[in-house]
């Protein structure tokens, strides 16, 4: 275990200790000590900065399960570290900003943040494993603690259902990608990432590369919120709101991304992969942008924006993966679109993280979250508007904010694509762009709804719970304010990121493109002269204010009033869909009648069988070595034939045990016949005891009663049972001809040489029963003292005021 | 020509187990079906006894012994159920 490792699973550890300080040190807040944790990983993964500038990468190795080839690899490369630096740093303003928001006295304290540290733990565990399996294990903790967590509150129905349905969808998607992962392993032989891209030739001709794909990217999209399966984020802001800034926002919807960026040296090149990522991720981005615009609330217009934020990330790595196909680190248009992936990636979680805080600082100090109730609060809230105004300017792509920056590089690379000339973009290419500068739009719309909404117009305080509404206290205040501030840092000097941060994560997405000692141009800056992105931008601004302006025509519209996601209905519909299939099934095959399931265990076994044999052409009858039969074996074998079939059609109970008996007699005198005395005899006192004991129960039983059965019921039965028979019949048959063909010995010369010389008995049945075969005989025993337990227990012990046992 | 009888008689006592069994499963009354059982039981007594002398051995003596036994246990346990309604009493 190095300092890494420690370092890694530290918020684990610290998770143990919380219900402790949680439990013995009631005066001072919880999250005081929490807060340790995320700053000391903050300052310890900055130390690796100088590291990766360089082009270097670190691996600290620890074996797990060796045998398997599963061993706690953590490896810090510039992508990795980029994570590593968001989760602590945004962990850390979390962390401070719970501490004010959640109160000391009316909350569980030491269960949401034993949620919350494993819940980093396990994203550090994502982002730094360089293991696929130990990847999928912090996955899958990630997805639980979400869960946990959006259940915070677990009183409410709605917060369950939002953490039942996000548990779902993510872990459907986890699954998937083990699978991906399994046939990552298949193909290489290894569950190593450095490894597998090390020998990414063996994936790339594989067959089974187009599955393995799927499945990964199906883990991904399901965790980044991509359409189609986004509906879960806007149900997981039942969070309390740190919950909803730090996963839902910052880290955990950015481990899809994370995923995507990491696998691109594996999969990118591929048409396959550029078209489903960008096509999903541009889906993405527009449909989250126009339903963010329908949303009433405050923290649901917000996670739809996460939702299309995710897909602009995602559909730049998509565009970005065909450096791959080029090869070719010089041109820089093609990497641009990885860098607008990485350089929005830290802006999204920079005044995404800022405008969640806000939000809960508008909730806590107004008791609402809904835009209708809430205006003119730009006065009574001045810091809370000013770092709102700013995060909002910065997502709606305003210079001089970063967002602008990383919006300009966005159009840049989706413009970009219409030149490459591959994957047939020539003709399909000039969507991309059109559904960018669309989304874009829709963007700049919900950021004006939101802030003019919320902070200019009336106030009206007599539709809110709270009576006196004033600014939030400085603590609450201190986090957004830190990321407002680095939005604007960021959006003035950009290029304080471009050689610590951003180009490391690009050398880390596009490994193998740069010659030796090279390294990406970045170099970010606000003013490209009078070009096309310019214009779209200026064209965003135009339209996004006009559409702002006449929003009274068209919020009238059905589309503005419902805001429902289609998605969700069919999502619902789907899961009640599910439950009262499988219900239906059930009822129907779950009869609780045993003559059905008798009926289905004939049939299945009428079915395998004759399939069995008929597949490999196994029926056959013999006629050799068939035995002369007498006259007077006719008679005895039809007796016992229409005894058996007489049994069923009588009436009277005491006529069929009658019967009954003498089919039992007969089957006594065909032993006798072929030369088996002792089972002739006891067949006889077998017979004769079951007789009796039928008679003994036979006073207690009701008449035999005609029923009134469907014909058709009777006829299946009939038919099964024929078919049971006939099928039994041809079997033995083959068997015998299996026999004869084959010339087995039996192994009776061996019983009938060796029992008086070894055992010293005549008879050979009963020397096999007692001394070669002692065994079976001493069970039988057992089952035949358990039966006679078992009768005593039924007749003589009655449990009292209850159900027959 | 002794063989010939055996079998002959054999075949006899299967006709009469034919016989036996249409009452059995005519009778009109359950003494009729009783009466049949017990009959089947003393026909068999003679066909397994034919079948011992048919196949030379003395190995179903036993048989014949129990068999004997039983169908008069058999029968006195249906009497006796259908006399009291029954097979044993409860003091």
């Amino acid at each position: 275990m190095t300092a890494l490792h420690w370092a890694t699973i530290s918020p684990f550890l610290l998770a143990i200790l919380i219900p402790f300080l949680y439990k013995y040190v009631r005066r001072i807040h919880t999250g005081w000590f929490v807060l340790i944790v995320p700053l000391v990983l903050f300052i310890y993964f900055l130390s690796f900065l100088p590291v990766t500038a360089n082009g270097d990468a670190v691996m600290r190795s620890v074996p797990w399960v060796p045998s398997l080839g599963i061993s706690f690899d953590l490896y810090i490369d510039g992508l990795s570290l980029l994570f590593a630096l968001l989760i602590s740093g945004i962990g850390t303003l979390v962390v401070l900003y719970s501490v004010y928001y959640l109160s000391k006295h009316k909350e569980k304290l030491n269960n949401f943040y034993v949620y919350l540290l494993l819940f980093m733990g396990a994203m550090l565990g994502v982002v730094l494993s360089d293991n696929l399996i130990v990847l999928y294990v912090f996955w899958e903790i990630t997805s639980i603690s979400s869960a946990l967590l959006i259940s915070y509150w677990f009183h409410r129905e709605k917060s369950t259902y939002g953490a039942q349905k996000s548990m779902y969808i993510t872990v459907f998607g986890g699954l998937s990608m083990l699978g991906g992962f399994s046939l990552l392993y298949v193909m290489t032989g290894t569950f190593s990432v450095r490894v597998i891209i090390a020998n990414v030739d063996l994936v790339a001709t594989s067959s089974l590369f187009l599955p393995a794909m799927i499945l990964i990217l199906l883990g991904a999209f399901t965790k980044s919120a991509q359409f189609p399966f986004h509906i879960w984020l806007p149900d997981a802001m039942e969070a309390p709101t740190p919950v909803s800034a730090y996963l839902h926002s910052a880290t955990m919807v950015k481990a899809g991304i994370y995923l995507v960026a990491r696998v691109t040296p594996i999969f990118g090149g591929a048409a396959e992969w550029f078209w489903i990522i960008s096509l999903v991720g541009l889906t993405t981005l527009i449909w989250g942008s126009i339903s963010a615009v329908r949303q009433k609330d405050l923290k649901s217009i917000l996670a739809f924006s996460t939702v299309s934020q995710l897909g602009m990330i995602m559909s730049l790595l998509g565009v970005g993966s065909v450096a791959y196909y080029f090869n070719d680190g010089d041109n820089a248009l093609y990497t641009t679109a990885i860098l607008a992936a990485v350089f929005h990636l830290i802006n999204h979680a920079t005044f995404k993280g800022s405008l969640f805080m806000t939000a809960g600082i508008i909730d806590h100090e107004t008791g609402t979250r809904d835009i209708r109730k809430l205006g003119g609060l730009m006065t009574l809230m001045p810091i809370t508007a000013t770092v709102s105004l700013i995060g909002l300017a910065a997502m709606a792509g305003l210079p001089p904010f970063n967002g602008f920056l990383s919006k300009e590089l966005f159009f840049t690379a989706m413009v970009n694509v219409t030149e490459y000339g591959i994957f047939s973009v020539e003709t399909w290419g000039i969507v991309l762009p059109v559904l960018a500068w669309i989304a874009s739009i829709f963007t700049f719309l919900y950021c004006a709804i939101l802030f003019f909404k919320t902070f200019t117009g009336k106030f009206q305080p007599e539709k809110l719970a709270v009576k006196e509404v004033h600014e939030a206290p400085f603590g609450m205040l201190l986090s957004p304010i830190i990321l407002g501030s680095l939005v604007v840092i960021f959006g003035l000097f950009p290029n304080i990121l471009a050689y610590t941060l951003v180009e490391p994560a690009m050398a880390a997405i596009l490994p193998g493109i740069l010659e030796p000692g090279e390294q990406f141009y970045v170099n970010i800056y606000h003013w490209h002269g009078f070009i096309l992105e310019l214009w779209m931008t200026i064209g965003v601004i135009a339209i996004g204010t006009l559409l702002f302006l006449t929003m009274k025509k068209w919020s009238q519209s059905a589309f503005y009033r419902s805001e429902q996601d289609i998605f969700n209905h069919i999502y619902d519909s789907g899961y009640n869909g599910l439950i009262k299939g499988s219900q239906v099934l059930t009822r129907v095959q779950m009869t609780g009648m045993l003559r059905d399931y008798f009926l289905y265990m004939c049939t299945f076994i009428v079915l395998i069988i004759g399939y069995t044999m008929i597949r490999y052409d196994a029926f056959a009858i013999n006629t050799d070595n068939l035995s002369p039969i007498d006259p007077y074996m006719w008679i005895v074998a039809i007796l016992l034939v229409v005894s058996v079939v007489a049994v069923p059609f009588i009436n009277n109970r005491i006529t069929a045990i009658i019967v009954a008996g003498v089919a039992g007699f007969l089957v006594a005198l065909i032993f006798t016949i072929f030369r088996a005395p002792d089972l002739a005899l006891t067949q006889l006192l077998v017979e004769t005891v079951s007789v009796i004991l039928f008679m003994l129960v036979f006073y207690h039983l009701p008449d035999l009663r005609k029923e009134k059965i469907k014909p058709s019921f009777k006829l299946i039965n009939l038919i099964v049972s024929i078919a049971v028979g006939v099928m039994i019949t041809l079997v033995s048959l083959s068997a015998f001809a299996l026999g004869s063909e084959t010339n087995f010995t039996s192994i009776a010369a061996y019983f009938i040489e060796n029992s008086k010389v070894l055992a010293g008995g005549y008879n050979i049945v009963n020397v096999i029963l007692v001394d070669f075969r002692g065994l079976d005989t001493m069970l039988e025993i057992l089952v035949l003292g358990i039966a006679a337990l078992g009768v005593v227990s039924l007749i003589k012990l009655r449990l009292k005021g209850s159900e027959d046992v | 020509m002794f063989q010939i009888i055996l079998y002959f008689s054999l075949l006899v006592l299967a006709i009469s187990l034919v016989l036996f069994l249409i009452r059995i499963i005519k009778g009109p009354s359950t003494q009729d079906r009783i009466l049949g059982l017990d009959c089947i039981g003393v026909t068999l007594v003679g066909f397994i006894g034919i079948i011992m002398i048919l196949q030379e051995t003395i190995a179903y003596s036993d048989i014949i012994l129990v068999l004997s036994i039983l169908a008069f246990v058999g029968t006195v346990a249906m009497s006796k159920f259908m006399e009291r309604g029954a097979v044993f009493d409860r003091d």
